[in-house]
Parts: structure tokens; C-alpha cells; sequence
């Protein structure tokens, strides 16, 4: 069936398959490139596909900036409390849905797959996290999303597929419930567990709208804000601050672009390490997302 | 075990009653639910509650109830704005432009790479492709940003010196470039990932209908024009159906990342239109009136397409 004859479609294939690899290796690649040029390079620009004069002064600036560094520990915070506490509450819950005797099962269901079709809007929600008083508070970062109604769902299904012998033998041995789920039913989920921790991982990382509107405390923001306000509000802190100790003669050897280049970097680099490692967890997880609801 | 054993609520009238008595017998479920639902209660549906803001002359110093009712002046407001009939406008262009170009690529990638014979190349193409999934916008808006500077960035470097063009392309500060931009640069976001569904599909076709239509003589785009496209078929006709249902979300995350005021004109959307209005001049009761009428569209588009696709496919996503 397989043909290994090499036709003229098939080398057009590998062709567009590579261009569209080359799209994107390329654009990474010129910005590692230009995040190790001297500024005579770097506002020169053109396409950067070898770094000449490297240097590590955008990096050394970028890594000496207290913001960068204040930005990592609330990321850290937010991912590692985030993540933990969503994964058993989100865990828990699933957990009790997926019991077929529990009281009012469906209409719980449909209170909980309702909020994935309808919310109150920016504003209302808005409203809601500051009269809790939670602005400028790690519970700002996870709180409002702290339950996902899909992950829910996706976690009732994995539950219920699991056999209710081994819970009868437990009741019967005298467990309660909770402790059924502490230490027979979340043993035995791990796969979905950790898809869904690597789902919640990701979203924190990435996160930046919660902070944006809710955070106004700069010593709370995460990288992701941290990035967005050097590069698209083109906030000149790490420019100028760092541009003010210095000498004049580091001037000529950083670049704005250089720096945001650099910046990128310093704070995409724990997932570009991890991304070739957790890949295949989550190519498996989108197929769990979409089995039967 | 009895023949009862199974049922534990029998239907009939007194169903609703003995539920209220099952949590008292199931008290420890009914506490570890408990967290569940005070949290949907406090940051789900009182949010929802806060609907009534769009109905209302609301004054932050009079709070949601002391506010006076104004019916639907809000509504009305809005809707004789042209910025907000732009907002709406460029809402379904962008998200009719990102389902006309950007539906079809992760199918046609999904088809190229199944003609792929070497297992590693394949797997590097999947690899490199899926990444940009995994990155934020504001990562990648400031990677764009970048690339596409009409002074050195290297696009437009690439565009003058091997493609002869004279003037450099404000890809992000000109109205006529804008929305081609943000589609391109959702599909090189997006391309790899969604592919992936098209792929579990087609890896679970029969290999015996390829055996016998290539003893017949067929060829390989014979092969996929016959074999793997009517294959994926339901599973393109239900992602096509729930993209439609989500078309009035255009991409606030890429948009907001990206737009700036020159180009207001082609990509202020719904989303962008609320947060401006709502957070950043402080109109809650406009930029709530606007997010209700868009969620209400969304609620009505996103429960009929998932109902149409739960028709066709025999199982939705919920």
C-alpha cells in the first residue's frame, strides 16, 4: 500500500511541509539572532540567519532588570497554587458527579456545562473580584477561572469509566467517601490528572488578561504582563532605568529591539525546554477531550 | 443483588423529595461538592445576575441596586455609535475570513502529512508546527512585531530584496493589510494543533480499502479524494459546525496583542470595543449592555450548532 516511489506531487508535499517548518524555525531563530546582536546589527535588521558579533548584553540587561525576576516568582506562584488547588477541587467535583445516585445529578451537570455557554461579561465579572476586595491578589490570578466546567466534564467521564467494584469493597471495609477519592480514585486517574494539570499549567503560564485588568500592583505582576508591557506598550523601564546606570557606553551595544528579542526569550524558555518532553501528553489529551461527552 | 438494586431513585412524584433526603445520606458527597458550587454561585452566576447593569443609568457611587432603570437606553446608545456597528461589523469579517482560510488549513496539512512516507520527518513536522499552540499572544505579538517593523524587520526585508517590492508594508499600522495579517498569523498559530483531529481520523481508516483501491489501480490522490476525504467528512462537517458557532469571537487575545489605533478602522472588534469602553473609560453599563447582546448571539449560535452537530456526529462535545 505504501508507495516509496518519490513523484513529482509527493516532493511538492514535502516541499510545502517545509516551508510551512521553515516559517516558523525561521522566525524563532532570527529573533535568537537578534536577541545576541549589538545594536549596529539589530536596528539595521534585515533577516538575521547568523549571529555575528554575538554578544550577551540584551540578555545581561534583560536578566539584571527586578522585574523580570518579580515577574517569574508570581508566575511560579500563580502556576504552582493555581494549578494544585484547581486539580483537586476540579477533581473532587468530578468526582461526586460522576456517582449515578448522587441527588439532583443532572440538574447539577447542567448548572455547571451552563457557564461554558453563557457568562455575564467583562464588566459584571469585573464588578464581582473587586467587591470581593481580591484586586491586587494572588486570588485574582486564580479564583475566577478556578474551576474549568470542561475539565469537569472530561474528569466525570474519566471517573465514570472506572469499575465500582473496587469502591463497594472499600465501603464495605469501611472508607468514607473522601477518603475513597483521596486515595483509591485519584491513584488510579493519573493519566487524566496529569493532562489536565499540564492544561492548567499552560493556561497560567500564558495568562496575562486576568492580571492586566485586575493587578495594578507592580510587584505582582507575572511575565506575561511583564513581556507585554516592554514590548507592545513599549513601557521604557528596563530601556531607561537600566540605561541610567550603566555607562554611556553600554548605550551603543543594546537595541530596543535586541532587548524585546532577548526578553521573549528569558521568559518563553521553560516552555521551549519542556515543549519536546510534554508534547505527546497533550496530543493525547486533545483525544480525550474529544470522546464522547 | 435485587432486581431493585440498581435504582436507588425510583421516578415518580416523590423523586425530587427523596433527592433533598439523599444528600443527608450521601453528606460526605454533598460536602466535597459543596466548594463547587459555592464557587459557579459566586463567580459564574453572580456575574450573570450583574446582567442588570445593562439595563441601568448605572452610577458607580450608587451601586447595582441604587442605580435608576433605563430599560434598554443602553442598548439604544450603542447601537447609534458607529464605533460600535464597526465593532460588530469587523467581529463577522475577521471571523468569516479566519473560517474561509483558517478552517481548511489544518485539513489540508492533515492530508499532506498523511502522504508523508518517513515516519521521522512526519513526527518533526508535528513537533515544529504544534508549537506556536503553546505560546501566548503577547509572546508571539511581540515576535510579529518584530518580524513585520516596516523599518527592519524581516519580512519586509525578505519582501524588498527577493520579491522586488518598493515600499515597506505597515502589516500592523495599515487598515488594508490588518485583517490579512491577523489570519495569516492565526493560521502559523494554530495550523499544527488543529490538525491533530484530522489526523486521529484518518489514522483510523481501514488500511484494507487503500489495499484494494490501489489493486485496482487507483492513485494516491485518487486514494484521498475517494478514501480519506469522505472519511473525514463528519468529523469536517462538525468542527465546521461548532467554528460557526463561536464567530463571535474573533480573537481578543491575537486582536488586543496586536491592533493599535490606526487600525481601529478594520479590527476593533466586539471584545476590544467592551474592554476600551467598559474598563478603560469606565462606561460599565454601555460596555455591559455590548457583552450581553454578544453573548446572547453566542449562547443562541453556539447551543444550535452544537445541537446540529450532535445530529450529524451522534455526539456533541457536551
Amino acid at each position: 500500500m505504501v508507495q516509496k516511489r518519490f513523484t513529482p506531487g509527493k516532493a511538492l508535499i514535502y516541499l510545502l511541509l517545509i516551508l510551512l517548518c521553515a516559517t516558523i524555525v525561521v522566525a524563532f531563530w532570527h529573533l535568537l539572532n537578534l536577541s545576541l546582536s549589538p545594536s549596529y546589527i539589530a536596528t539595521k535588521g534585515g533577516l538575521l540567519l547568523w549571529p555575528r558579533d554575538a554578544t550577551l548584553d540584551n540578555y545581561a540587561r534583560v536578566i539584571g532588570n527586578r522585574y523580570i525576576w518579580l515577574g517569574y516568582k508570581n508566575t511560579l506562584i500563580r502556576t504552582a497554587v493555581g494549578t494544585v488547588t484547581q486539580l483537586f477541587f476540579t477533581a473532587m467535583g468530578a468526582y461526586v458527579l460522576s456517582k449515578r445516585f448522587f441527588p439532583h445529578r443532572t440538574f447539577w451537570t447542567f448548572f455547571i456545562v451552563f457557564t461554558m455557554f453563557f457568562s455575564g461579561g467583562l464588566i459584571p465579572s469585573y464588578l464581582v473580584v473587586k467587591n470581593l476586595g481580591l484586586l491586587n491578589t494572588y486570588g485574582a490570578m486564580i479564583l475566577p477561572g478556578f474551576i474549568s466546567a470542561y475539565n469537569m466534564v472530561i474528569m466525570r467521564n474519566y471517573f465514570q469509566s472506572l469499575p465500582e467494584e473496587i469502591e463497594e469493597s472499600c465501603l464495605i471495609d469501611g472508607a468514607g467517601r473522601f477518603r475513597i477519592f483521596l486515595q483509591i480514585i485519584l491513584p488510579l486517574s493519573k493519566p487524566i490528572l496529569a493532562t489536565v494539570a499540564l492544561w492548567l499549567v499552560v493556561g497560567h503560564w500564558n495568562s496575562w488578561f486576568d492580571v492586566l485588568i485586575y493587578i495594578s500592583d507592580d510587584t505582582k505582576f507575572t511575565l506575561q504582563i511583564v513581556l507585554r508591557r516592554i514590548i507592545i506598550t513599549g513601557s521604557k523601564e528596563i530601556l531607561d532605568t537600566s540605561a541610567a546606570v550603566s555607562a554611556a557606553a553600554t548605550e551603543s551595544v543594546v537595541s530596543s529591539e535586541g532587548l524585546k528579542a532577548a526578553c521573549i526569550f528569558v521568559t518563553t524558555l521553560p516552555i521551549l525546554c519542556a515543549y519536546p518532553f510534554v508534547q505527546k501528553f497533550f496530543v493525547k489529551g486533545i483525544m480525550i477531550g474529544s470522546l464522547k461527552g | 443483588m435485587e432486581r431493585t438494586g440498581g435504582r436507588i431513585y425510583p421516578g415518580g412524584r416523590s423523586s425530587f423529595l427523596s433527592g433533598f433526603r439523599g444528600y443527608r445520606k450521601h453528606i460526605a458527597l454533598a460536602l466535597m461538592f459543596l466548594p463547587v458550587v459555592v464557587y459557579f454561585i459566586v463567580f459564574k452566576y453572580v456575574p450573570m445576575s450583574g446582567i442588570v447593569i445593562a439595563f441601568k443609568d448605572y452610577k458607580i457611587s450608587k451601586g447595582i441596586f441604587g442605580s435608576a432603570w433605563c430599560g434598554l437606553d443602553n442598548f439604544t446608545k450603542a447601537f447609534r455609535t458607529s464605533t460600535f456597528t464597526r465593532s460588530v461589523r469587523n467581529t463577522l469579517v475577521i471571523s468569516g475570513l479566519k473560517l474561509l482560510f483558517g478552517f481548511p488549513a489544518p485539513i489540508l496539512l492533515a492530508l499532506m502529512l498523511n502522504e508523508v512516507t518517513h515516519a521521522r520527518f512526519k513526527k518533526g513536522v508535528q513537533t515544529v508546527t504544534y508549537l506556536p499552540h503553546f505560546l501566548s499572544w503577547v509572546v508571539l505579538a511581540g515576535m510579529f512585531q518584530q518580524l513585520l517593523s516596516p523599518n527592519n524587520g524581516a519580512v519586509n526585508y525578505i519582501l524588498k530584496t527577493v520579491f522586488g517590492v518598493k515600499d515597506s508594508i505597515y502589516f500592523l499600522g495599515d487598515n488594508r493589510y490588518f485583517r490579512g495579517t491577523l489570519i495569516v498569523t492565526d493560521i502559523w498559530k494554530n495550523v499544527g494543533w488543529s490538525s491533530i483531529l484530522y489526523l486521529a481520523t484518518i489514522a483510523g481508516i481501514d488500511p484494507a480499502l487503500y489495499e484494494a483501491a490501489t489493486v485496482d489501480g487507483a492513485t494516491r490522490f485518487q486514494c484521498t479524494r475517494y478514501i480519506t476525504l469522505p472519511s473525514l467528512a463528519s468529523t469536517i462537517v462538525v468542527m465546521l459546525i461548532l467554528n460557526v458557532g463561536s464567530v463571535m469571537d474573533a480573537g481578543f487575545d491575537q486582536i488586543f496583542n496586536l491592533y493599535n489605533s490606526a487600525v481601529y478602522e478594520a479590527g476593533d472588534i466586539i471584545d476590544t470595543y467592551v474592554y476600551r469602553y467598559g474598563l478603560g473609560d469606565m462606561k460599565y453599563a454601555l460596555a455591559t449592555a455590548v457583552g450581553l447582546f454578544k453573548n446572547v448571539i453566542a449562547f443562541v449560535l453556539v447551543v444550535g450548532t452544537n445541537l446540529a452537530a450532535k445530529r450529524i456526529s451522534g455526539s456533541g462535545i457536551w
